[in-house]
């Protein structure tokens, strides 16, 4: 359809035309991923490897004995050619790799396949008589040590590669009689080599506090990690696929799993949407409001929004869950209290937080208690930066507020805040904080399609998202089951990971088109 | 003629009046929020004076001290504790996390590398997982390291929370690419080198982007209660006071610490309250420049 043919329907043949054209799209992105990302990063990873195996036989041929010994002690080349620091560095590093590997690496590694053989033995003391447990093999270490060596591998890989390159480099340097000094090397840090030193800190902490342990936690979704089946006293094992088996209902607890899993999904993905839009279109009307011309006093209406900001939300979440309580709560009581044509506002207290339905309704209007201050500050900001002579040809041409409103105001604010909407639909999507505060997940799923619960479903709500039930499993006070955690976080990336794909990709085509006007 | 039409505009007294109208409505509209957002704060403020709650005094009959006085006494709910070990967090992570996040803002924004755009992928797609569910064996990794027992786990927690920071880049370095490259171009001519440039050309022109991060990551720690709570393990004097309160407020019988928590709530409140309104432009600026770059 050509422009012309678009601005010459109706407006609700456009919306259709708009909707139509986004979900037409959906799966062409995937086939995209499918047929050309990937097979494109695998073809890119193949070529890659063949030149880096040319490069090292390469090398080899043409280098001197110094290159050549580098190949087997890493640093000889670099040390041998004046360049010290780094020849050291490499070669201590394989010495530390090679101590670490045969000490603690091939022991975990070679236990890694059952995850130890036993968990504590017993003896009696020779002496004292008394009988004296000992841990023996503690799953969670032969799995950490396992990855940690793989990953120093991988690096000791990397290192080498690069050294013997470095090495050649040099003696190619070192016949036309220059060589790279340790002053070089150093000067280097502050110079081109500066985003090493600034990010060798935030980098390691992503390495150990993000990366291992994520590796780590995928892992476990194959295993039975789990409060029945704990370091350092038992051991865990490998159980397959059965953890993804019990979630999608075909395991243990049967078809209620899954439906519960199917609710929390569903809610999870209702909740991101209302979330989202309604703080997004209800904080921009307020962010109007306040920016219209002519009112005054604008700097304390905003002050007054500002304050639910200011106050940490935790705080406002707990006031709140007792606030709404249904026996205790005092807007209940002023509910009770309003009298109208000589009948009470309500007659019985209203289940804000105990009745499934109401529930989610007071939690969305809860969050937008807590986010439209936040989206009105944003969006005055953004307001004023739209520019001024496009209103005043619109004024001239004769067009009334709200039509300036939908054809300049909004179209501009969705251009300009395109990313952070699908930023903060991925954020509700994870937060935690407004429904575990408030609700607590509440109320508890007692029926299942007309059944009692019979199994356990691990104190699953019906407010609650995946990343609650997810936070429930895994810090339970009865039982505590990492693998299922571990299943339902990657579901989570897959969710978050496809809507990502989708909207990013949706609004790099608008860019694509042009920038806005 | 022409010149009467274009420049005076004739008002007639039913747009007067439609003008009139539309901006009382406004009023109205904007006091009813107010009272709607402000109203709930102002209850809690009073309700920390109570003696008792009790539902149906919105005002209460009596009032007294000694809400505040059980936050440092009360022996079952040691909210002191709490508050000096959110507060020693705090003042930690703002420090070192507002260094760390910047040096990789400035090195994604200005240091052209070879790695640069495969590694704010990396972190892209790494952002894609639920953080919670690295923080279970954030624990036991802590644990192993002796810094999961007693207070030592609030050493480890402050380690978790500073080795996230390379996630919060974003916003700061879309700060920094607002900042002209031909300033560090002129200041390499004269012969600075990076870490110069960094230190004494960029950070002086970046007070609001830097009082804005460290804002966030100093109220951070005031409102996490996903990894605290994971480290606490259901200790009351590890807590912080989210993890704290939350357990006062929900496992406490009824409503017998409701006053205690609204006192609680209002100690909390001042410090962040007061450095919000102090900070509110850095905070303006950083909010609104974060969501134009996304």
């Amino acid at each position: 359809m050509t422009a012309i043919e678009y601005l010459a329907l109706p407006w609700y043949k456009r919306i259709l035309y708009k909707i139509t054209s986004f979900l037409s799209g959906i799966p062409h992105v995937f086939s995209n991923l499918f047929t050309k990302k990937i097979p494109g990063i695998f073809v890119k990873a193949g070529k890659g490897v063949v030149r880096v195996f040319r490069n090292i036989v390469n090398i080899f041929m043409d280098g001197d004995y110094k290159t050549r010994v580098s190949y087997f002690v890493m640093g000889f080349g670099q040390i041998t050619r004046g360049s010290i620091i780094r020849g050291v560095l490499n070669l201590v590093y394989e010495i530390a790799f090679f101590v670490f590997l045969f000490t603690i690496g091939v022991p975990n590694l070679q236990l890694l396949g059952t995850f130890g053989r036993i968990a504590s033995s017993e003896y009696i003391h020779p002496e004292l008589g008394i009988t004296i447990y000992q841990y023996v093999d503690d799953s969670f270490l032969i799995l950490l040590f396992s990855i940690v060596t793989i990953l120093l591998a991988a690096v000791l890989i990397f290192l080498w590669y690069k050294q013997i390159n470095e090495s050649m480099a040099l003696q190619n340097l070192n016949k036309i009689g220059r060589k790279v000094s340790d002053k070089q090397t150093l000067n280097d840090l502050v110079g081109k080599n500066y985003h090493m030193v600034l990010l060798a800190f935030p980098t390691f902490g992503l390495i150990i506090f993000t990366i291992i342990p994520l590796i780590f936690m995928i892992i476990v979704a194959f295993t039975n990690f789990s409060s029945a089946y704990q370091n350092p006293k038992e051991l865990f094992d490998w159980v397959g696929l059965y953890n993804f088996q019990k979630l999608l209902g075909m395991g243990e607890g049967g078809y209620q799993f899954v439906s519960v899993f199917g609710q929390i999904l569903l809610w999870t993905l209702i909740w991101a949407f209302f979330a989202t839009f309604t703080n997004y279109f209800l904080g921009m009307g307020v962010a109007l409001l306040i920016n219209k011309k002519g009112i005054k006093l604008k700097k304390l209406w905003r002050t007054m929004l500002i304050t639910t900001i200011a106050v940490p939300q935790f705080i406002s979440l707990l006031f709140l869950n007792k606030f709404l309580a249904t026996d205790s709560g005092a807007l209940n009581f002023i509910l009770e209290s309003i009298v109208i044509n000589g009948q009470p506002l309500i007659s019985a207290p209203i289940k804000f937080l105990e009745d499934g339905l109401i529930t989610k309704i007071t939690i969305i209007i809860v969050n937008m208690w807590i986010g439209i201050p936040y989206t009105m500050l944003m969006c005055s900001g953004i307001l004023m930066n739209v520019p001024a002579d496009l209103y005043e040809s619109a004024r001239i041409d004769g067009a009334s507020s709200f039509k300036m409103y939908m054809k300049i105001t909004l179209p501009y604010m969705l251009f300009v805040t395109g990313p952070y909407l699908i930023s903060n639909f991925v954020g509700n999507i994870n937060n935690f904080n407004v429904i575990y505060l408030l609700s607590g997940g509440g109320p508890m799923f007692t029926h299942v399609n007309g059944m009692p619960i019979q199994t356990r479903i691990y104190e699953a709500g019906q407010t609650d998202l995946l990343i609650t039930w997810l936070y429930k499993l895994a810090m339970g006070s009865v039982n505590k089951e990492y693998g299922l955690a571990s299943v339902i976080g990657i579901f989570v990336f897959i969710v978050v990971a496809s809507f990502s794909l989708i909207l990013y990709g949706k609004t790099n085509a608008v860019k694509n088109e042009g920038d806005f006007q | 003629m022409a010149k009467d039409l274009l420049f005076k505009s004739k008002v007639s007294t039913g747009r007067k009046v439609w003008n009139i109208a539309s901006k009382t409505l406004v009023y109205i509209v904007l006091a009813v929020l107010c009272i709607f957002w402000v109203l709930p704060f102002v209850y809690l403020v009073i309700q920390s004076f109570a003696v008792k709650y009790e539902s149906h005094l919105i005002i209460p009959a009596e009032f007294t001290l000694d809400n505040y006085a059980a936050l440092v006494t009360d022996q079952t709910y040691p909210f002191w504790r709490w508050y000096l070990n959110t507060l020693g967090i705090a003042l930690i992570v703002a420090v070192l996390q507002t260094c760390l996040t910047l040096m990789s803002a400035y090195a994604f924004s200005r240091l052209q590398f070879k790695t640069r755009k495969n590694y704010m992928k990396l972190i892209l797609v790494i952002g894609m997982f639920p953080g919670f569910l690295g923080m279970i064996i954030n624990y036991w990794i802590l644990y192993y390291l002796g810094l999961a027992t007693e207070y030592t786990s609030i050493a480890g927690l402050i380690l978790v929370y500073i080795g996230g920071c390379i996630g919060n880049y974003y916003i700061a370095k879309g700060f920094f690419d607002t900042i002209s490259k031909s300033l560090d171009e002129a200041a390499m001519i004269d012969g600075a080198n990076r870490n110069t440039i960094f230190w004494k050309v960029i950070m002086p022109l970046s007070k609001p982007i830097v009082v804005y991060t460290i804002l966030l990551a100093f109220t951070g720690p005031w409102g996490d209660y996903m990894f605290a709570s994971v480290m606490a393990q259901g200790k009351t004097e590890l807590a912080n006071v989210a993890v704290g309160l939350q357990g006062m407020v929900t496992k406490a019988a009824g409503t017998t610490y409701f006053p205690v928590f609204c006192a609680a709530a209002v100690v909390v409140s001042i410090p962040i309250v007061t450095l919000f309104f102090l900070l509110q432009n850095y905070y303006v600026e950083g909010v609104t420049g974060g969501a134009v770059k996304g």
